[in-house]
Parts: structure tokens; sequence; C-alpha cells
């Protein structure tokens, strides 16, 4: 009996163990997480929207990815600065002047920093702007319709990879040069020199992007800079409000193996920017009006819907050396990448690369030394402030290869090392390392919801990883680049979620879903709708001939196309379907594709005008059709269009049921 | 015999596991429902369907202006599917006005989705035809134009 008792009480505690096992489950890579615990707090129920949305560039994609946390569902994608055969965005007439830019259309883009729209230092869910780095441009979204509304190059520079930084208000948004290139003095424009001669002829600069309150973009000024690489940026806040930081790496001002002859330099620096102050000396009219040919394209739907491009011919161009206080280079380790304001706005934080710690600069320091003039020295004709004059203190420890950090608005900060592959919660007051976690591998930037603004919510983290290896099922080489959800509620650091992402994520933001949400547009009123082509009924409908230029007025319904039989197009014509689509209910666009049509197919959103260019090459008969599922009868919707030899005389009819 | 108590301990436990799952026999609940709602139509209902229109609309000597209008929101909403004297996607709407209540062909217009599912003759006529109507997003004061326009035809 006692023998029995015992067996028994064996098995149960060995049943209870295997239910702890089976509840907790066993991820890969040795990782005993409270996985069930973690299940429940990503699981998002069928029908029930995420906290939050998640903004993540799409890096060499040129678009912009939305996920939904925690559950990592990628909801979204919206088209930035590549072609998008899926809505036509860049191929459809509407949208091409989109990519515009001084070396004509460009289809692609490396987009790198989202970054929200901030209404006093706090996330308001009006836009969202990315960067562009190979083309220097910087794209404004509207959160109301998740389309990219406007696209401004930045001239002078050549490579925009330390931008879209807001301002506490959306005042500006920053762009600073990764590349410098020779520089004509005064003129700034590019120079036929050899390229060794780096040091004497090459520099950079840094725009402010003045935001108007409808997002409208303007190059305010630009800074000229020394020839060193702008790398990251972050404006300041509170305290700080009014400052900008900038990190640079090479201030050896090398032009050749970087990797080995930019990491000479025991400290590069950041730039300390007092950009109230040059826009106060903008506005005075100091410094030079130059020549710096740039676009603006911007499409407005109330407008139209038509893209449309500005030439801006000339820029402000403000010279550090002759107008006083507005730049200082905080000497700062190890090449550093990121700089992060906490969100009292007092600390600096920089990630140096190769540094072995985290050094934290002081604001109120940094404010004493510019006062007292407490500098080191110059670089080439700007003061440079003393490292120990400046410190508010050094994280050590940090792991290896610190890069970027967010805050959670409870006194910590959140480091990613890159070569160590973890995540350093540190004290930001006490500069002290409180918890890490292994994260799967290498993470480049992290996002908390508002973790760069005055505000965040310090409930989650997103490490953007940029090694992905053995996370999901091997897809052959290239594999997505993995992001992972960590808990930061707590004490400790918990892993919750891995999901995988489109490109290359740089930087991302998140936002409260609520902030967003109440927004949406779900239609374009019919009604209202601009479009110089549209068509507001089907009685509108109509083909028109103009010398080789047929323009086709159609409209689209569940399930049929007006006009769906054309005829009396010729060889060589170019033929111009502006396709209105007449729904007015959320989620039911119509897309169009035409056979042969050099370009991709549109998808017209309800209320929408948009237009495809066909040129017919052949004779005969050829289909179009609606590419979206849209209603039971969706296979129906199709048409034929006739196209006759060029020389024919055959007249232009077109009809639909009959 | 202790084995067997083994067993049975691992079959009460995943029987437990397996428990806590459920949920199945829900749709016929809502479908059982729909048909509940559907018989409890009132008569103002039968007559004036389903929606925000919740009283009798009179439409006495046609207002020219008002047809007018509806004419043109007509032509813009709901003239890709339906003509007036003809079949075409959905009903000729020429006489309409002669057949339904202007309440009734307002709350079709204004609260589509729900007409189709519970009215009993907004469901007949969807049988007849393959498309279904959409919801265009009318305003009560277009939908009042609109009707004023079919009156207008219907006579």
């Amino acid at each position: 009996m006692n023998k029995l008792l015992k067996k028994s009480l064996l098995w149960s505690l060995a049943a209870i163990t295997a239910m702890g096992f089976i509840s907790m489950g066993c991820s890969s890579n040795g990782e005993f997480g409270s996985s069930s615990d973690a299940a429940q707090k990503v699981y998002v129920a069928p029908g029930e929207h995420d906290e939050f949305y998640g903004f993540f560039s799409g890096g060499y994609n040129g678009q912009m990815g939305v996920y939904g946390l925690p559950s990592g569902r990628h909801i979204f994608t919206i088209p930035v600065f590549s072609q998008a055969p899926v809505n036509g965005y860049g191929f459809s007439e509407e949208t091409k002047a989109m990519l515009q830019t001084t070396d004509g259309f460009i289809p692609w883009g490396d987009a790198h920093h989202p970054e929200l729209s901030q209404t006093d230092g706090e996330t308001d869910g009006r836009w969202v702007f990315m960067n562009e780095n190979n083309t220097p441009r910087v794209a404004r979204i509207g959160l109301d319709e998740f389309k990219t509304q406007e696209i401004i190059e930045i001239p002078n520079s050549a490579g925009n990879h330390a931008s879209s930084f807001v301002t506490p208000n959306t005042e500006y948004v920053s762009a600073a040069t990764r590349f410098s290139i020779p520089m004509k003095e005064g003129s700034l424009e590019n120079m036929d020199v050899s390229i060794d001669s780096y040091k004497e002829n090459f520099k950079g600069t840094i725009s402010f992007i003045k935001v108007s309150d409808e997002g409208h973009m303007s190059i305010d000024f630009q800074i000229m800079m020394p020839g060193f690489n702008y790398d990251l940026s972050h404006a300041g806040k509170g305290p700080s409000d009014g400052w900008s930081f900038f990190t640079s790496y090479n201030s050896e001002e090398a032009n050749t193996l970087l990797e080995i002859n930019a990491s000479k330099n025991d400290k590069d620096y950041i730039a300390a920017i007092n950009w109230k102050k040059a826009a106060e000396y903008a506005k005075q009219g100091k410094g030079e009006m130059i020549p710096g040919k740039h676009y603006r394209n911007y499409i407005d739907h109330e407008e139209g819907g038509i893209a449309k491009s500005e030439v801006i011919e000339e820029v402000r161009v403000l010279d550090p050396r002759k107008l006083e206080g507005i730049v200082y280079f905080l000497p700062t380790p190890k090449s550093p990448h990121g700089v992060d304001v906490d969100p009292t706005g007092q600390y600096i934080a920089a990630g140096g690369k190769l540094s072995t710690v985290i050094p934290v600069h002081s604001f109120a320091k940094m404010q004493d030394a510019i006062e007292n003039e407490d500098f080191a020295g110059e670089e080439q004709g700007i003061p440079v402030l003393k490292y120990d004059s400046i410190l508010h203190g050094e994280v050590e420890n940090p792991g290896l290869g610190p890069l970027h950090t967010e805050f959670d608005g409870k006194g910590n900060a959140y480091t990613t090392a890159f070569i160590s592959s973890e995540i350093v919660k540190w004290n930001i007051e006490k500069t002290e390392v409180v918890d890490r976690i292994d994260v799967y591998y290498s993470p480049g930037h992290l996002m908390i919801p508002g973790g760069d603004s005055e505000n965040p919510d310090g409930k989650y983290l997103v490490s953007l990883n940029k090694i992905t290896k053995d996370r999901y099922l091997p897809t052959g080489p290239e594999l997505f680049h993995s992001a992972q959800l960590i808990d930061i509620s707590g004490e400790k650091m918990e892993l919750l979620l891995d999901f995988p992402t489109e490109g290359e994520p740089h930087y991302a933001q998140g936002i409260a879903a609520e902030k967003v949400k109440k927004n949406q547009k779900r239609f374009y009123e019919i009604d209202d709708n601009n479009h110089p082509h549209a068509t507001k009924s089907e009685k509108e409908t109509k083909v028109v001939r103009d010398g080789n230029e047929v323009h086709v007025y159609m409209t689209t319904i569940r399930s049929h196309f007006t006009p769906d039989n054309i005829e009396g197009i010729k060889v060589g014509d170019e033929v111009y379907f502006h396709v209105t689509n007449l729904e007015q209910d959320w989620d039911v666009p119509h897309g169009f594709a035409m056979k042969g049509a050099n370009t991709s197919e549109i998808l017209v959103m309800p209320g929408e005008t948009l237009t495809l260019k066909w040129q017919p090459k052949k004779v005969g008969v050829f289909p179009f059709y609606c590419t979206d599922f849209c209603s039971a009868l969706h296979q129906e919707m199709q048409g034929y269009v006739r196209v006759s030899p060029e020389n024919s005389d055959t007249p232009i009819s077109y009809s639909t049921g009959q | 015999m202790s084995q067997i108590t083994k067993l049975s301990g691992l079959i009460i436990l995943t029987m437990l596991l397996f428990a806590a799952c459920g949920g199945s026999g829900e749709k016929n609940e809502s479908e059982a429902s729909a048909e509940k709602e559907e018989q409890k139509l009132t008569d103002f209902e039968m007559e004036h369907g389903i929606g925000p229109v919740d009283e009798e609309i009179e439409i006495g000597e046609i207002d020219p202006e008002l047809a007018k209008e509806g004419m043109r929101v007509f032509d813009m909403k709901c003239g890709a599917c339906h003509k007036l004297d003809s079949r075409y996607v959905g009903p000729p709407l020429g006489g309409i006005m002669n057949v339904r209540s202007p309440a009734y062909v307002m709350n079709l217009i204004l609260n589509t989705d729900e007409m189709r599912a519970k009215h009993p003759v907004a469901k007949s006529v969807t049988t007849e035809y393959p498309t279904r109507m959409t919801n265009q997003q009318l305003t009560r004061e277009k939908a009042r134009a609109v009707v004023e326009y079919l009156a207008q035809e219907s006579q």
C-alpha cells in the first residue's frame, strides 16, 4: 500500500513536470522561455486589433512595412521610394511624378529611418516621415490614408542617412549627408577632382526641412560641415529642445578602406546643432542663397490626386565658421553610430561601434561648457568641447558593438549590442547595467513605441535584427530579417516573439493604435473626386481620340467595366485608361490590367481615379480585366479592346451590355 | 492494475486539455436568431423596410430642384447598376415608386446589408440577380433626393 502510494505520487510528479514542459514549450536555441505566458501576451484573438502600430523601414526595398504589435502581424506595406506593382504606385500616370528627381525618374530607394510626427514631444499620429539614403530624399506619409503624400529631394547631399528625425513639434525634419563629397567653396557644387584630395576638398551638409501645419516640406537652411560621414541623429527635447545631435565618424577624413582608416581616432564627434539659433539666422536672411536644384513631389487627393513636381532652384546655406553658436563638437569614443536623447531631454547617449562603454553626455554640462568657452580646441573652425567636462557618465560593460538606444520613460535605457547579440538595459541616472537579454542575431536598431519621444509606452521593445540564420524555415540563401518582441514591463526583459520582416528594417517607430485608427479614410467620396479625368457616372463614360492619343473614361463597379467593348484603337496609339471606381464601400478596390501594357496594373480605391497608359503594338483583340477579386462575379469583370492597323479607318466606338 | 491507473490518469489529463476548447454551434444559434428577427419584423418594417428611416415619407407634388439633385446622385451612385427602363445589373427602377414606399427605398439604400439579409422582399429580389447590391454611402438627404427623382420617373 505504502509502496503504491509512493509510486502514484512519483507518477503524478512526473505528470506535473511533463505538463509544465508542455505548457512552457521549448523554443530553438535552448531558450526555455515561459512560452505559454509569452503566447498569451502576444495573442491577438481573431477579429481583435493589436494595441500598437509599428512602422518599419523596408531598407533596400524602399518601402515601409506596417506591423501590428504585440502580434507581429504584417498588416500593410506602404509604397514610398520604390515602384509598387501591387497598386501601381510609381507606374500609374498619377503617381509617377512622386519618384522624379534631379537625376530623372528613379524607381527605387533605400529607406532607413521612419519617424512619426510629434506634438509637444509626443507622437501625434498625423504623419510618418522616412529618409532615402541613396538618392537623398525625405518622404512624408499621411496616416489618414497610409499613402506617401510628399517626397522632397535634398540638394548638396550625397547620401541621406542621418534623417528623418523630427523636432518636438515637428517644426523641422533633419537630414545629414552620410558621404561627404568635394564641394566648391561658396557654391557647394560637386567637383571634378582627384578622390585623394579628400582632406582639401570634401565637405558635408546638414539640412533642416521645415514642415508646415499641412505637412508641406521645404528646406529652410543647410549647414556646411567638415567632410566627415554623418550617421544618425535625434532632436533634443524638454531642456534641450532647440538642439539636434548628429553622430559623425571618419573624422580621419579617409577616402579608402574606411574600416581601417576611419577607425583610427580614439574619438569622433557628435555635432550639437542649435537649430533654433540657426533658424533665427535664416529668418534674418543670414548665410547665402546658393544654387541647389531639388524636386518636391506631392500628391493631394483633394486637389485631384495627381502627383505634382515642383523644382526649387536655390537653398540657403549657413556657414558655422561665420555664424557663431550654431555648431559644437562633442568628442565621443570610437565611431559613434546612434545618438539618442532620453525622455527628459537631459542626457545624450551615443553608441560607439568600437567602444567598450556607452558614453552619456549631459546637456546641462554641455551648456555650461559652451557658456564658459571651456573648449578643447577647434576642428575646421568649429569649437570642440572637452569630453570630461560634458560627460554625465559611462555605462561599463554594455556588450560588444553598442549601436542604438531607446527609452522606457521609467528611467531606463535599452541599447543594442550588435557584436554580442544582446540588448542591454541600463539605468540612466546611475549609468549602470541592470539587465541584459540575448537576441537572435546581431541587432541594429531597436524600437519602443514612443521610445525616442518625451512620453514612451514602455511596454514592449522590438529588436530589429540584422542576421536571421536559423530562426525560420530556410528559404535558400536569402532570408527575411528577423524582429523580436521583448516584454519590458517588468524588471527583467522577457523574449516573447520572433517575426519576419520585409526588406531590411533599419529603424522603426511605434504608436498606440488609438491615435491612428480614428483618422482612417475608408473610401473617397465620389462626389468630391477632383481628378481632371474622373468619370462620375456611367453616363459620362466615353472614348476620345486626340491625334494618336486616345483617352478612355472608364468606370468600375461590382462587377463590370463601362465601357467594356472598345473599338477604333490603332497600333501606335497612346491609350490612357482613366479608371474611376464608383464603389463607395470600404475595402472594395477594383484592379485594371491590360494585356501587353509595359507597366503594372493599377488598383483603384473606391471613389478614386487612376490612369494606366498602354501603347498597343500588335493588331487583334486584347482583353483587360479586374485584378482584385471584388465579388462573386469577379471573373466576369473583363472587357476587350480591338486594335486595328495603324492606317486603318475603324471608327472609335464603345459600349457595355449591348 | 497499477498500469491501468497510470493510463487512466493520462487519459483524464488529455481529456481535460481538450475540454478547454469549445465554441462550435455558434453559427446555428446566429442563424436561428436571424430567422427569429425576420419573424419579428413589424408591420411598419414589412412595408417601409428596416433602417434609419423609421417613419413614413410622404411624397407630394414633385419638387423639381430636389428631383434634379436626385438624378445627379442616382447617375453617380446607382446608375452603374440600375437603368430606369430595363433590367441591367439590378432591377429597372422606372416604376419603382408605384410598388415600394419611399421609406422602403431609402432604407434599402442606407441600410443595404441588413435589408438584404433580413427583409423578405429585399431577400427575394436578391435571389433574382447574381450581383449583390452595394452600400454606396449616401447620406439620408441624398437618399431622399433619389427617391424624389424616382417618384418623378414613376409618374
